[in-house]
């Protein structure tokens, strides 16, 4: 099977994190920070975190298509 | 009630992820030629994959909601469910056990049976497995659909009319392959999507020490010794010592023996996953790659429900709604947690992640019984000798009905609160006394086909005469046992549970001796290789790297879990 399953996983969290992060960009002095995640902008933090998981899991994906099917 | 409030964008979150969901089944669709494509994944599933698939598989939202009521409800007594309870057994079936799964091309658990044993073993395990499975499916949708009307008001019929469809799409699209990638993608949710919770809600609460010093009056508030929620084999002296009400001896021959081997080593929903890897190697090493994450999901879904009662212990106002009775409703733990610590565009994450849950159980359900259904029923009992093509046809109808099978025991589920604990039941009489089946099967060429049958039908009778027989305190006779006579008194239903299943183990396997010494053997050693122990070439492994080898990464990883029993302790 030819569908390597780290990039649709990849998509996936990049598109997430970057929503998130955005997201939290704006809401920045919003009071729902204050009220739930203990003032942290949380969007924001959380965000970077999935979008870096997202481009990592991209990487590899893609790093495995240039060096050829992988050894049995 | 804990109303949870959706935003725009968390509303967004949902349905991308139902996209990629719907998305990977449509791309896999063209690779579904045939039917070992649709059932096994044509065996060509990279280890890590079929790795975090079986452990996801396993994590319906029953443990994810159900682990963080249990933490608030029993403290860290819960991680035995994980380190004894599910470590030992998954590294045993690693090892001793998947050689004769993979090598035996075997293509279910039941038809391992067959070749090892008779049909009519087969039959008994297809048949009562086949039923349980599309029950459990149709359970985890009961379950999401009344959360979801809970927590959102949203209507229960549209509930599982979705979720339904979803799954159904998905797998009549892609076949076992699309069940599969979708619970890696799942499990990569739920870790993400939980672990801000842990973070936000262990710095909330002050540390782990400071969650320890709160912990206390948890316990002593019940009568119990102060580090009683924090540490997990201090006080099980005796079932009285503790709030799970159950001793040392039962937990581990009951849980860690009996129903955790008898649930991780015969359960094709798991198995299933292990089949479809691409090598022996990576079949070995598939329970092992899904054993180290499961070794830290404590923290993950554990420790939110003790921090959830600890708060809800120390606040003026109940943190966890509560009941008539003044008791906290332990299965809010998880949806409380995420409505206060979630602000908009986290908690479309995590609700995501809370719905992939539920729908990952039941997609594993769907693809383990259309699976048992074309293969050991179907092509067994009813129409044999047709081609490939019509067997793939099959699992896609079979896909269908199953779900809408799985509907109607939802809707059941609904209107009697008993099938649950029905369920329950019936999974401990059935899989407690399989797990003597099948160890004496795979290690006793002695074993025959009337042993098994007989021994596994006494064991499942066994038990329910033990049911019947016993009571625990402050249950009234019925379902919840003690329906012959109340001759045996437990302190918890856990305990009966357990000692249960300690029951009908031993009298499966006693019985399954002792009626194959009896009769006469059916199979020739010769038929036996692959399937018995003493008959099978130790599989070769010596050329592989220290990390690729089943007996090094299975004894480092008890190695691991017996550092944190000791840690915990």
């Amino acid at each position: 099977m030819n569908f390597d399953l780290r990039l649709p996983i990849g998509i996936m969290f990049s598109l997430f994190g970057a929503i998130i992060a955005v997201f939290g960009l704006a809401t920045g002095g919003s009071d729902i920070y204050a009220t739930h995640s203990l003032g942290m902008n949380i969007n924001l933090i959380w965000g970077a975190v999935l979008l870096v998981f997202g481009v990592f899991m991209l990487f590899l994906a893609l790093r495995g298509k240039n060096s050829g099917p992988p050894p049995k | 009630m804990q109303q949870i409030h959706l935003g725009g964008i968390d509303y967004a979150i949902l349905l991308i992820y139902f996209g990629f969901v719907i998305g990977i089944g449509w791309v896999l669709k063209r690779y579904m030629k045939g039917s070992t494509d649709f059932f096994l994944s044509g065996r060509s599933i990279p280890a890590w994959v079929t790795g975090l698939a079986f452990l996801s598989a396993n994590l319906g939202a029953q443990e994810v909601i159900g682990m963080a009521a249990s933490g608030a409800k029993y403290g860290i007594m819960t991680s035995h469910f994980y380190w004894v309870g599910a470590i030992p057994a998954m590294v045993f079936l690693a090892i001793f056990m998947m050689p004769f799964y993979y090598g035996s091309k075997a293509r279910s658990v039941p038809e391992y049976l067959k070749l090892r044993f008779d049909e009519k073993t087969r039959g008994f395990n297809a048949i009562s497995f086949a039923v349980m499975t599309v029950f459990s499916s149709g359970i985890s949708m009961h379950a999401l659909a009344r959360l979801l009307q809970t927590l959102l008001n949203w209507n229960y019929n549209f509930s599982i009319a979705i979720s339904a469809i979803i799954v159904l799409v998905y797998i009549f699209l892609g076949g076992l392959t699309s069940a599969i990638y979708n619970e890696v993608l799942q499990f990569f949710m739920i870790v993400l999507g939980f672990a801000p919770l842990v973070f936000l809600a262990l710095k909330d609460v002050g540390g782990w020490s400071a969650l320890k010093e709160k912990l206390i009056p948890v316990a002593t508030e019940q009568h119990f010794a102060a580090g009683t929620w924090s540490q997990s084999w201090t006080h099980m002296n005796s079932a009285m010592e503790n709030p799970m009400g159950i001793g040392w001896f039962g937990m581990v021959m009951g849980l860690g023996f009996v129903l955790s081997f008898g649930y991780w080593c015969t359960d094709f929903l798991v198995v299933q996953r292990a089949m479809a890897a691409n090598s022996m190697s990576a079949a070995r090493r598939t329970p092992l790659i899904a054993a180290i994450p499961k070794m830290l999901f404590p923290a993950l879904v554990i420790l939110p429900g003790m921090i959830a009662i600890a708060m809800h212990h120390s606040s003026a106002n109940h943190f966890l709604p509560v009941g008539a009775d003044g008791s906290p409703d332990y299965n809010m733990t998880i949806p409380t947690m995420l409505a206060k610590y979630f602000p908009t565009g986290l908690l479309g994450i995590g609700f995501t992640a809370l719905m992939a849950s539920f729908m990952s159980g039941m997609a594993g359900n769907v693809t383990a019984f259309n699976t048992v259904w074309t293969y050991d029923i179907y092509q067994s009992y009813l129409a044999p000798n047709k081609s490939d093509t019509h067997y793939l046809w099959m699992g896609r109808m079979a896909t269908v009905f199953g779900i809408i099978i799985s509907i109607g025991c939802a809707y059941l589920a609904s209107k009697f609160n008993n099938i649950m604990d029905m369920l329950q039941l019936v999974f401990g009489f059935v899989n407690a006394p399989l797990f003597a089946t099948f160890l004496l099967g795979m290690f006793w060429r002695r074993a025959t086909g009337h042993g098994a049958f007989f021994g596994l039908l006494g064991g499942t009778v066994g038990a329910a005469i033990f049911h019947g027989l016993a009571i625990s305190e402050g249950a009234t006779p019925g379902i919840k046992g003690g329906w012959l006579a109340q001759k045996f008194l437990f302190h918890s239903e856990m305990g009966q549970n357990f000692w249960m299943a300690i029951v009908a183990w031993t009298t499966c396997f006693a019985l399954t001796i002792l009626i194959s010494l009896a009769t006469a053997r059916t199979k020739t050693d010769a038929e036996l290789k692959g399937l018995v122990y003493s008959l099978t070439p130790k599989p070769e492994t010596a050329h592989e790297p220290w990390y690729k080898q089943p007996v090094t990464v299975g004894i480092l990883v008890l190695i691991a879990t017996l550092a944190l029993n000791i840690i915990f302790w």
